[in-house]
């Protein structure tokens, strides 16, 4: 509607768009190469050759692109009912007590096939129960949620500190967190799928929490354009009105889709804690849930685009993470630099260069644009 | 001696493969008022963007007063004196009408010197055209019908001797109306150049001295408008003789299907907008609601259809009461029979984002029969709105396309193919054809006599009298809050008018 006088082919919408974003961003984040001294064509050699180069880069790659899955989903989630989940990071930051409970009860005495799905419960539902909070005060009170998931971000990060330096920690440690999880909650890896295709992984903490990723961006798919209640989110999501008119409860409505965002949210505290570092640790999130935001917004609130865009900050931690290493000069600062950029021109600058594409397209192809054309491409 | 204010030669207009506009030739006198009618889509508007350059036409010529002229921008517009009024207001909400006057014509960086000159401008201004408006008033404090009017005098302020008005009534009263055309008729006899868009045939007659038709991007013919009747310019609008007069047989009413009951509701501001009204509507029988707009009817029906909470109030559908005050839910009256086409279906009635098979069920997705479990049956739900596009003749025909790409007509079309197609007992329906062109208000009118021929107790409420008086069987009068009368179809317009204007509250509308 912010357009009415040019429509897009989809591809371009979906896959042109983005491309271009992208690539401003890293022409951007060129120039600051360049003004620290380094050559910017060998630091995107390298950080590209670092995520997808080796093995080992691909695994990390993925292990990273797991977390931003589940966080991309959960702000797609609520972003379909209108809602702008900011709290994220501390959905996912609160279910690391639910895993760090179950893991801690059940390690010694079941195998991990069993404990996973019990983690899995249990990190759903504190991550829900997080939002329910901020749900119900919207829905009932007014309450802004961008404003409360905000604030329940640092009270999650307070309790975490309270728990972790309390009861979750073993009695004689000096670290606050808690002890290194037995075999029952340790997430069986899968570099082996990427060693049949020859490459050698020494060691890397890509896992099973993965397929959960995926599975959970089919689920969201399905949710959204499949089922009643995604059908009522996403009304309520285009217009309160309508969704009054239609008979939608707009308390229940909120309060559903908040909790399944946050449920989504807390299950990407699955992937550091059981899959990688076996323990539960301060700030294990890392701003995972933050960059849940860029993704979701990247990807377009599509499950695919998501798992997509999940991929790619995957390939710049990753990638980040070795030019820091190759390179000096460009320290961990600037790795973050290159993620906001990429923020930046595809999250929050996303339309800059839709104009002028729509020109472009205007005078190549005036089938695929119209203004009174009643019949457009069904996007 | 007729001199020409504007000479459009030859435009060309192509959206990729819509032809917007083609080959028109058109030439407006200076100093009269002229009319272009056509349905939504015949390319009125995109003409008018061009003449005030939002649009660039691809081939042809424009002359402004015999000298050709390049217009690339509204500005390149406004310095050869053509102005515009918008059918959506380009004013700032929380800006007083003087802010929103020098918006963009402000001479310095302090604002002092601008504000007291264009004080003094617009004081003359207001005197000069009879067009008062209190400067200092807040925009968004202010009615519909002055706000217009802050749009005109922003225009004139900037030296317009050609005014454009796109569709200036659509949100008037018709009192409001009434005022504006004098207005109008006072710019022309102080010579300026007045061209207005509409697709209301009455107001043509009644304010223009030439008028062109157009339909499907061509310019299909101009006419004195003395010498021309509305029955010609409909069938030039339509291409086919349309019947503007519904043709219906007696109602047989039978029992009393909806039963309002001591209804009182109130506005978030706490404004009283429906005092304690009762009423009743039968089986096989069309009520009627006349009013001037902001009397209640809305919030009215909103509170009747669940959407809004009454103060106070019941319905009766078929003799089962409903509490509206606190539990009233759209869905439950909805199970009840009782079916809602909505004032606003740009926000209400349709979520413009979805696919039109999406719509068919805004509302009814509760029925099992569009769903498998808790999933969406899609197959059923687009099969079922197949079926409705060609009851209806919904076009284009196609249940994928996004709700926005369909035009007002048709988009009313998609609202009232859900709501009737449920077979409810009881239809309420808001300003069925408000936005919508000729050909389809006929077929929505059609459609609502049908309603009430197979025995459904139908509630209208419009703010078009000539709707309400054509289509109702019994019309009730709504003027602050209350019903303050009963009429039957052979009222007259001045009997109902004075009632509109409650005149024995001795507040006559201005």
């Amino acid at each position: 509607m912010s357009t009415p006088y040019a429509k897009l082919p989809a591809w371009a919408d979906y896959g042109l768009i983005p491309v271009i974003n992208l690539f401003v961003a890293f022409v951007v984040a060129g120039f600051v190469v360049l003004l620290v001294g380094e050559n910017p064509f060998r630091a995107a050699a390298v950080l590209v050759e670092g995520a997808f180069g080796r093995g080992q880069g691909i695994a990390f790659t993925l292990f990273y692109a797991t977390t931003f899955i589940f966080s991309g989903l959960s702000v797609a989630v609520a972003a379909h009912c209108g809602l702008f989940n900011i709290g994220g990071e501390g959905q996912g930051y609160i279910a690391g007590l639910g895993i760090g409970i179950v893991c801690l009860a059940f390690d010694s005495v079941l195998p991990w096939w069993l404990t996973f799905p019990l983690a899995i419960i249990a990190a759903a539902a504190m991550g829900a129960l997080w939002a329910l909070i901020p749900a119900y005060l919207q829905a009932k009170r007014g309450s802004h949620i961008v404003i409360t998931t905000i604030m329940f971000n640092f009270i999650a990060a307070s309790v975490m500190v309270y728990a972790l330096v309390g009861f979750l920690k073993p009695a004689n440690s000096m670290a606050p967190q808690t002890r290194t999880f037995l075999d029952g909650a340790q997430l069986p890896k899968l570099n082996w799928v990427i060693e049949l295709f020859g490459a050698k992984i020494r060691s890397a903490p890509f896992n099973i929490s993965f397929l959960l990723a995926l599975a959970m961006a089919f689920l969201v798919w399905v949710l959204i354009w499949r089922t009643r209640l995604g059908y009522e989110m996403r009304t309520y999501g285009h217009s309160s009105k309508a969704a009054r008119y239609a008979g939608i409860s707009e308390t229940r409505i909120i309060i559903v889709a908040m909790m399944i965002s946050g449920a989504l949210a807390g299950m990407m505290a699955l992937n550091p804690t059981m899959g990688d570092q076996h323990n539960v640790a301060l700030e294990f999130v890392s701003g995972a849930g933050f960059v849940g935001i860029a993704v979701a917004l990247m990807g377009r609130l599509h499950p695919v685009g998501i798992v997509l865009a999940a991929m790619l900050f995957g390939m710049l931690y990753q990638g980040g993470a070795e030019l820091a290493f190759e390179m000096p000069a460009i320290s961990r600062d600037m790795i973050v630099i290159i993620q906001g950029l990429v923020i930046l021109f595809a999250g929050a600058l996303e339309h800059m260069f839709r104009p002028y594409v729509q020109a472009l397209f205007a005078s190549l192809s005036p089938r695929s644009v119209g203004m009174e054309a009643i019949k457009g491409k069904g996007a | 001696m007729a001199q020409a204010a504007i000479e459009l030669i030859g435009i060309n207009k192509s959206f990729g493969a819509v032809r917007a506009n083609r080959d028109i030739n058109l030439e407006i006198v200076r100093g009269t008022i002229h009319g272009i009618v056509g349905e939504n889509g015949a390319g009125k508007s995109t003409l008018m963007s061009i003449l005030y350059g939002f649009y660039q036409a691809d081939s042809g010529e424009i002359r402004v007063g015999g000298q050709p002229a390049s217009i690339k921008s509204p500005n390149d517009a406004i310095a050869l004196g053509i102005g515009m009024v918008h059918q959506h207001f380009m004013l700032v909400d929380n800006f007083t009408v003087l802010e929103n006057v020098i918006l963009g014509a402000e001479s310095d960086a302090l604002l002092k010197k601008s504000i007291t000159k264009a004080r003094s401008e617009l004081e003359r201004l207001e005197r000069e055209y009879g067009l008062e408006v209190d400067p200092d008033a807040i925009i968004e404090e202010l009615p519909v019908g002055l706000q217009q009017r802050v749009e005109i005098l922003k225009a004139l302020y900037r030296g317009a001797e050609i005014l454009i008005l796109d569709e200036p009534t659509g949100v008037l009263t018709p009192a409001e109306a009434d005022h504006l055309f004098r207005i109008l008729r006072q710019l022309k006899e102080q010579g300026k150049t007045i061209v207005l868009i509409t697709h209301k045939l009455r107001e043509i007659m009644a304010i223009t001295d030439t008028v062109s038709v157009m339909r499907q991007g061509t310019m299909v013919a101009t006419r004195e408008t003395r010498k021309t009747t509305v029955e010609e310019l409909a069938e030039l609008m339509v291409g086919r003789r349309v019947l503007l007069r519904v043709e219906k047989g007696e109602a047989e009413a039978g029992g009393v299907k909806l039963a309002v009951k001591n209804l009182t509701v109130k506005d978030s501001r706490g404004v009283t907008m429906v005092d304690d009204i009762s009423f009743d509507v039968r089986a096989g029988e069309i009520v009627g609601i006349a009013g001037v707009a902001g009397n209640g009817q809305s919030e009215m029906l909103e509170a009747i259809s669940g959407i809004r909470l009454a103060v106070s109030g019941s319905v009766m559908l078929d003799g089962k009461p409903i509490d509206l005050t606190g539990a009233a839910d759209p869905g439950e009256l909805r199970d009840r029979g009782l079916a809602h086409v909505p004032e606003d279906r740009h926000h209400v009635g349709l979520v413009l984002a979805f696919e039109e098979n999406e719509n068919s069920i805004l509302g009814y997705h509760d029925d099992p029969r569009y769903l498998r479990g808790p999933f969406l049956n899609i197959d059923a739900i687009r099969d079922d709105a197949r079926d409705k596009i060609t009851k209806y003749d919904i076009r284009p025909a196609d249940c994928r396309l996004k709700t926005a790409n369909f035009s007002g007509g048709n988009q009313q079309k998609i609202v009232l193919a859900r709501e009737m197609e449920q077979d409810p007992g009881v239809l309420i329906v808001g300003q069925p054809t408000r936005g919508v062109d000729v050909g389809a208000i006929e077929f929505i009118h059609k459609r609502l006599i049908a309603m009430r021929d197979q025995g459904k107790a139908v509630l209208v409420v419009s703010v078009e009298l000539d709707e309400i008086r054509s289509l109702s069987d019994r019309i009730l009068v709504m003027f602050a809050g209350r019903i303050v009368g009963e009429r039957g179809p052979e009222a007259t317009e001045g009997e109902l008018g004075l009632l509109m204007a409650g005149v024995e509250h001795r507040e006559a509308a201005e």
